[in-house]
């Protein structure tokens, strides 16, 4: 079974709904056992990072979330906060859950207009299996105003402006800042291949 | 390269779509899951719910069909009209709504952006903005309540003006509908759009006039708005999204196919 993470932020159906579409049985909880049995979990989110990390402590999340060993995929937020830290303003760094090194930053609003928002195609693109299938051709629906920069752990990049990190994974853990559920066919196809791995 | 978004927006009113000229007269042309189901299938990139009388009438905006919408759809869309309350605008994206547009009650309580920016987030927060070219004055106003003629009225605000502060008050998206267009077909308002474009450093939607394809071109070659909206063009079947997204990108127009 899936799980999907009731981080208490955030639009859960729309994911809920997208895996139901895919003839999933999906389960919302924040329950430890569920959440450790599940056979892959979901980690959705929009909002601040502060917000969503106050909310996981709130639920013991935040300490559950480094003991999966299953694919967990986090999903726009989801995705930052699997990263080390997040800076919400140029005064304040959030620490986030370091389960995939990286720094989620505000994009550079240099010559685009933020957030980013719409409908965009990927610049690169692993190998990884969560882009099986997938070509520079696909598009992704975007809504973020953060970004992580591309690293080692980067799995696909996207341009706006600059170059950012469109997925990102280390082991079970992988995070896609696009909103899959929400992104037509292509995030369908991002769907179904993340159902297919396997820990 | 980011795409231009090809946004048909269904005004419902008890439960059914439809769309008036100038905003009058209205007629229905569909069942709202099966035009929405249409519009995935065509290639929009998001649709707009908007309840056109919810707002004049005091009445939140009936919620039964987000839910339904939410399951069906694999693209985002956005829910107007009657949104007053932090409780309104929660109820419907945790239905599935990916975003919020709010109209009147911006203007009544501008504060209400900020409160909603900050409790789910600028990229859910949608501001609507009916605008009008006063002849007389030579400048464009800010109307409100334009659901029901009986009780439009014209608001204190110059549309740069209330553009300028909804980007200061946090929000996410402006969609400015340029009322002397709307339902007349004649093209989208390019002096206007281009005019707020200037000051608007968040994502712009076109709304009021798309009549033929060769409207959708110009506002994107003459405007650099991020998305254009339509209704009677996509629901009588005028314009079919396929053809009109052909047309676009043969004028390299970037668009998702």
């Amino acid at each position: 079974m899936t799980v999907i993470l009731n981080t208490g932020c955030g639009n859960l159906n729309s994911v809920r709904f997208a895996l139901e579409r895919l003839g999933q049985t999906v389960e919302m909880t924040a329950d430890k056992a569920t959440i450790l049995s599940a056979e892959r979990v979901i980690f959705p989110g929009v909002g601040s990072a502060e917000y969503a990390m106050e909310q996981l402590r709130q639920s013991g999340l935040d300490t559950l979330l480094p003991e999966l060993s299953q694919p967990v995929l986090g999903i726009c937020l989801g995705m930052q906060l699997l990263t080390d830290s997040s800076t919400e303003t140029t005064e304040t760094v959030t620490k986030t859950l370091s389960l995939i090194p990286g720094q989620t930053e505000a994009l550079s609003n240099e010559g685009v207009r933020l957030p980013h928002m719409g409908w965009n195609q990927l610049q690169t693109i692993s190998d990884h299996p969560l882009f099986h299938g997938i070509t520079q051709e696909d598009f992704f629906y975007f809504v973020h105003g953060y970004g992580v920069k591309p690293s080692e752990y980067t799995i696909a990049t996207c341009e706006y402006g600059q170059a950012f990190s469109a997925a990102i994974a280390k082991q079970n853990m992988m995070g896609v800042q696009f909103h899959p559920e929400r992104s037509g066919l292509s995030g369908e196809k991002i769907l179904r291949n993340f159902l297919e791995i396997s820990a | 390269m980011l795409a231009k978004r090809i946004i048909p927006c269904l005004d419902v009113k008890d439960g059914q779509v439809v769309k008036g000229v100038r905003f009058r007269d209205h007629k229905i042309v569909g069942d709202i899951l099966e035009l929405a189901e249409r519009y995935v299938e065509e290639g929009a990139d998001e649709l707009v719910f908007y309840d056109i009388t919810a707002s004049s009438d005091r009445r939140v905006v009936d919620k039964s069909w987000v839910e339904q919408v939410a399951k069906v759809l694999n693209i985002p869309f956005c829910v107007a009209g009657g949104i007053k309350t932090v409780d309104d605008a929660a109820t419907l994206l945790a239905m599935g709504a990916d975003k919020i547009s709010i109209n009147s009650p911006a203007l009544a309580d501008p504060g209400f952006i900020r409160t909603l920016v900050n409790t789910f987030g600028q990229q859910c927060i949608v501001v609507g903005i009916d605008s009008y070219f006063d002849i007389e004055t030579q400048q464009y106003q800010v109307y409100q309540y334009t659901g029901d003629p009986s009780k439009t009225q014209k608001t204190r605000w110059l549309t740069q003006d209330w553009v300028q502060e909804v980007q200061t008050l946090g929000a996410g998206e402006i969609v400015l509908n340029c009322m002397n267009q709307d339902g007349v077909r004649k093209g989208y308002d390019l002096a206007q759009l281009s005019a707020i474009r200037t000051s608007c450093k968040i994502p712009l939607i076109a709304s009021g006039g798309a009549g033929a394809m060769q409207d959708f071109a110009d506002v994107f070659r003459n405007t650099d708005v991020d998305g254009a909206l339509a209704a009677s063009v996509f629901h009588s079947g005028q314009i079919a999204i396929p053809q009109l997204k052909s047309f676009l990108s043969q004028q390299s127009i970037q668009v998702r196919p």
